[in-house]
């Protein structure tokens, strides 16, 4: 009985059960009020409807909240349960195998029990269903009493003088503001899950040893000198903005000050679609067509200089993927993110300033140069940053095009890795994070969020600023 | 008193200035227009070149052969279960084979010919007709035609990308003379010169191009040349085909043991093709098929359905939370120190690199929650919070574009602020609403590193069904199909990239609609 209980599908049951709940509290404040109505023919501070929600949402607090500490607690209580009843034999196990055989069972049990011939196993999975099982049906029956009592409680409450709708009202903006304070909760989680696994990290790996060691080789052996590292996404940032910085201001500049309004309104939706294409699309172009031909430049340049006499031998290490290939790439993907908040930034630079420098007789280049960009330049730094920040952060392009070889080398045709790089190199198809290899990837992206944070700070802040001198 | 000598605004010197300046002006316009055009040009390049490279997969080569479906070969063991028809492929690709086997007998001769002829056609390649016969066990015994994806690097060929081969008519061929060796002959050719012409052109340093000669179904390949005389070896088909037949040259620049289709195969695919058992077909199977290791059979079935459920859980979960965050900050936040943060916070949360959001799947939601690894749920619910922000902020310039004595109208009959807003400010905002929520679910659908982080990478064969199955997404899979080595999957992800950029086309193309339809001014 237990153990089939085990097999419900709970997510399913739960959401059911709460839209029943729901439904019924509703019919059940709003009959009741409307029943006061017709017999006393009273006047209602507040609506039907409101007396039903009013219930509805007593009726609904109680089994969310059960529900909440299912979703959290359930399984952990559960393989609890299961380890302390285990015979004397398991306590020989280190944690870590005890840990990952009770993972085989809830895992066995998820697919719907175990079948097979290892008959231990089959008990433990047979026993931990039927933990499971009684978990969930206690669950299920505390929901059930909670929102009985609650719907009791606030179907008690319906008469003339309840303000139903006042206590709707503030349920409700309750509601919008834990909406609002997701934000706050997700920034919350990624400090918090990236600091302690990375303070995990640290407990075991120096952390100076981490940040100034030059030597990086995270998945063979336990070297975590992440400076190759930075300097990879440092290298190939700097390629970005050298495309994109003199690219995506130009642009914004003749957008603004040049181009008619028609050539605007098409133009500008086309820069612009520059940031919708997904990045694995720029990786996938990057690999296929950008990656040999520099390649192929690489390796052209280094049989002239040979032939030349200027070297007797490659200069240039023209690798099949290299910085260059994917630093040009990211560099046309942020263009728009330069060009789009430059162009708000000149746009915004009052009329007053440009008439007062043609009226002295400036030319339009001059007054561009010498009025507009001064004053908008703390706006055009801005966008600068928030543009190195998504290159920082940018990972598929770097992924398919800039290699995975942690080194230090100003050559742009050599492979370099970023942190984005390992990071996902280290995480793809793991699922325990307790070895230094994989926690080394949380340290990587707490650097790596810390850095885009204070990059998008400074760049918000000069944008507040800026937005607070001229409007 | 006009005279330009006097005037220093007309003087040699002013003049000379002010042509530079405007050369100035000209050339600093310039650099805008070089910028823009650089940058236009880049969009145009990337998409022309991921569209020819995925012209390539818009159709593939099959081998279409009417088949008897005889019980005793598909079902050695008179069991006509559904399971017990799949299960057997054996029976289904022998069919195939010998089918394809009476038409050359040189292929039975020996081992390493047999097994040549059937990596022709990879084995999986039968497992739709498989699955055909089992949905319909009526057509066991029965003769059906069908089709059969020919093997990738043999469609390549055929296609005309690797390896590169130059067809060439050299007009009729006569008078063959059988040589002394077994197998060899002698025949004149036409216009053998053009063949030795395009191999001088070539110029291949050290590596003699193979050439060979097709006449009808027969094709053979050139042991040697003398002027006009061929020594011909057979590689299929008859001599005497040959004779008088007008000849066809196909020139293989790169050698046989650097390519992955023999000389051998190429005949046989050369002879098929001329016989019209080769078919040149839209490749439709893109789009009905799973992923599989062998590109011709591979499509992109479960990721699209993947990718469909992952984007319904981010819709659900962040649609409603981010207009409803907009309310809250929009018309009901007191100014405090709180509002403030949230505020702040919800800015720098937009410029959170995506990869941090994989993170904190990766540790929050697999590790602490337990919810499972792969599943469309965990990946919808990380790329939710992750395009929160982009919701949240679209919602609130709709709010804010709303003029406030729409609010007065409303306080002014006795609403509350909950009805103002709910009855009359929302049902104004929600097209604004949802053009941002379009938006941001298109950055959502294009996102892959996140989901990379919490294993939506697995190689998945079966299409979802639920959101806690395993699953993989669009964008996910164009990254592993780009991870393979042959060249084959090339213009397959090409394929798939130009399917999610078609989706992404469509999403824009909804909001342009929905703001020309529901633009308002006020």
């Amino acid at each position: 009985m237990a153990q089939e209980l085990g097999q419900l599908p709970m997510g399913w049951l739960l959401t059911a059960l709460i839209v029943i709940v729901v439904a019924s509290g509703f019919s059940i404040g709003r009959i009741r009020a409307e029943r006061y109505l017709i017999a006393g023919g009273q006047k209602f501070h507040s609506r039907g409807n409101y007396h039903g929600y009013y219930v509805a949402m007593w009726g609904f607090i109680p089994p969310l909240l059960v529900a909440g500490l299912y979703v959290l607690f359930a399984k952990p209580t559960a393989l609890g349960l299961l380890s302390s009843e285990l015979p004397e034999a398991f306590h020989t196990l280190s944690s870590a195998e005890l840990q990952s055989y009770l993972e085989s069972v809830a895992n066995a049990a998820a697919m719907g029990g175990y079948s097979g011939s290892d008959l231990v196993f089959a008990t433990v999975t047979g026993r931990y269903l039927e933990l499971w099982g009684s978990l969930k049906g206690a669950t299920l029956a505390l929901m059930l009493a909670g929102a009985v009592t609650g719907i009791m409680y606030a179907r008690r409450k319906v008469s003339p003088a309840f303000r139903a709708r006042l206590r709707v009202e503030r349920g409700a903006e309750a509601l919008l503001f834990l909406c609002a304070a997701i934000a706050i909760a997700t920034t919350v989680g990624i400090v918090a899950s990236l600091l302690y696994e990375s303070l995990r990290f640290f407990a075991e790996v120096p952390f100076t040893d981490f940040l100034f060691g030059t030597r990086w080789n995270a998945q063979t052996s336990a070297e975590f000198g992440a400076l190759p590292l930075f300097f990879g996404t440092f290298m190939i940032a700097l390629i970005a903005m050298l495309v994109a910085a003199p690219v995506g201001l130009f642009s914004a500049i003749y957008l603004s000050e040049y181009a008619s309004v028609r050539t605007r309104r098409y133009v500008k939706p086309l820069l612009e679609m520059l940031a919708g294409i997904p990045t694995v699309v720029y990786g996938f172009f990057a690999l296929l067509v950008i990656a040999p031909a520099v390649r192929a430049s690489a390796l052209g340049i280094n049989s002239f200089l040979i032939e030349l006499g200027a070297a007797n031998g490659p200069v240039l290490a023209a690798q099949p993927t290299s910085a260059l290939a994917a630093g040009l790439v990211m560099g046309v993907m942020v263009i728009p993110f330069v060009s789009s908040l430059s162009d708000d930034v000149i746009n915004a630079v009052p009329d007053s300033l440009r008439d007062g420098a043609f009226a002295m007789g400036a030319t339009k280049s001059e007054t561009i140069k010498q009025i507009i960009l001064p004053a908008a330049l703390p706006g055009i730094v801005a966008s600068m940053l928030l543009a190195v920040s998504r290159a920082i952060g940018e990972t598929m392009i770097v992924v398919m095009a800039a290699g995975q070889r942690a080194r230090i080398s100003f050559d742009p045709s050599t492979d370099l890795t970023t942190i984005t790089v390992q990071i996902v190199a280290l995480l793809t198809g793991e699922t325990e994070f307790d070895s230094p290899k994989t926690l080394s990837a949380f340290a990587l992206g707490l650097v790596l969020f810390v850095v885009t944070l204070i990059f998008n700070l400074i760049a918000l802040r000069v944008v507040q600023r800026y937005r607070d001198k001229y409007e | 008193m006009n005279n330009a000598q006097d005037n220093p605004f007309r003087s040699e010197k002013a003049l000379k200035r002010l042509r530079r300046r405007r050369n100035a002006d000209m050339r600093f316009q310039g650099y805008g227009i070089v910028a823009l055009g650089f940058a236009l040009f880049a969009l145009v390049f990337l998409i022309s070149a991921i569209a020819w490279k995925a012209s390539g997969a818009s159709t593939y080569h099959v081998i279409r052969v009417d088949l008897e479906l005889s019980p005793q070969t598909i079902l050695p063991e008179g069991d006509a279960s559904p399971e017990e028809i799949t299960r057997n492929i054996e029976g289904f690709y022998s069919l195939v084979r010998n089918d394809l086997l009476t038409r050359f007998p040189e292929a039975n001769e020996t081992v390493q010919s047999k097994r040549a002829f059937s990596s022709l056609i990879d084995r999986m390649a039968v497992l739709p007709l498989a699955r055909e016969v089992a949905d319909e066990p009526h057509l066991i015994g029965q003769t059906t035609s069908v089709d059969v994806p020919l093997s990738d690097d043999v469609d390549m060929f055929l296609k005309g990308a690797a390896p590169r081969a130059i067809f060439l008519r050299v007009g009729e061929a006569s008078s063959p003379m059988r040589n002394a060796e077994e197998g060899d002959f002698k025949i004149e050719v036409d216009r053998l010169n053009k063949v030795s012409a395009k191999i001088a052109a070539i110029g291949q340093h050290g590596a003699e191009p193979t050439v060979l000669l097709v006449a009808d179904k027969s094709v053979g390949r050139i042991k040697s040349m003398e002027d006009g005389d061929v020594i011909l070896e057979i590689l299929t088909g008859r001599q005497d085909q040959f004779d008088g037949a007008s000849v066809k040259a196909v020139i293989i620049p790169s050698p046989e043991d650097q390519r992955s289709v023999s000389d051998q195969q190429i005949a046989w695919a050369l002879a098929l093709k001329a016989e019209g058992v080769i078919k040149r077909v839209p490749h439709f199977s893109l789009l009905t098929h799973t992923d599989s290791t062998y590109p011709e059979l591979a499509g992109a079935l479960a990721a699209l359905v993947g990718s469909l459920l992952t984007m319904l859980v981010t819709a659900a979960v962040s649609i409603p939370m981010g207009i409803f965050a907009a309310i809250f900050l929009e018309e009901f936040a007191p100014k405090n120190r709180l509002t403030q943060i949230i505020e702040v916070n919800i800015n720098n949360l937009a410029a959170v690199p995506s990869i941090v959001f994989g993170l904190l799947g990766a540790t929050l939601l697999l590790g602490t929650f337990g919810l499972p690894r792969s599943a469309p749920l965990v990946g919808g619910l990380v790329l939710a919070l992750l395009i929160l922000p982009v919701v949240i902020i679209a919602a609130r310039a709709a709010l804010r574009a709303v003029p406030p004595s729409i609010r007065s109208g409303a306080l002014a009959v006795g609403a509350s602020r909950m009805q103002a807003v709910f009855h009359h400010v929302l049902p104004l905002a929600l097209p604004g609403m949802l053009t941002g929520a379009i938006l941001g679910m298109a950055r959502a659908l294009g996102e892959t590193a996140p989901l990379l982080l919490i294993g939506m990478v697995a190689f998945v064969a079966e299409v979802p069904s639920s959101t806690t199955d395993e699953a993989t997404a669009l964008p996910v899979l164009i990254y592993s199909w780009a991870s393979n080595a042959e060249r084959a999957w090339e213009p397959m992800t090409a394929a798939v990239i130009v399917i999610l950029l078609a989706i992404l086309v469509l999403m824009n193309l909804a909001v342009v609609l929905l703001r020309r339809k529901f633009e308002r001014r006020w």
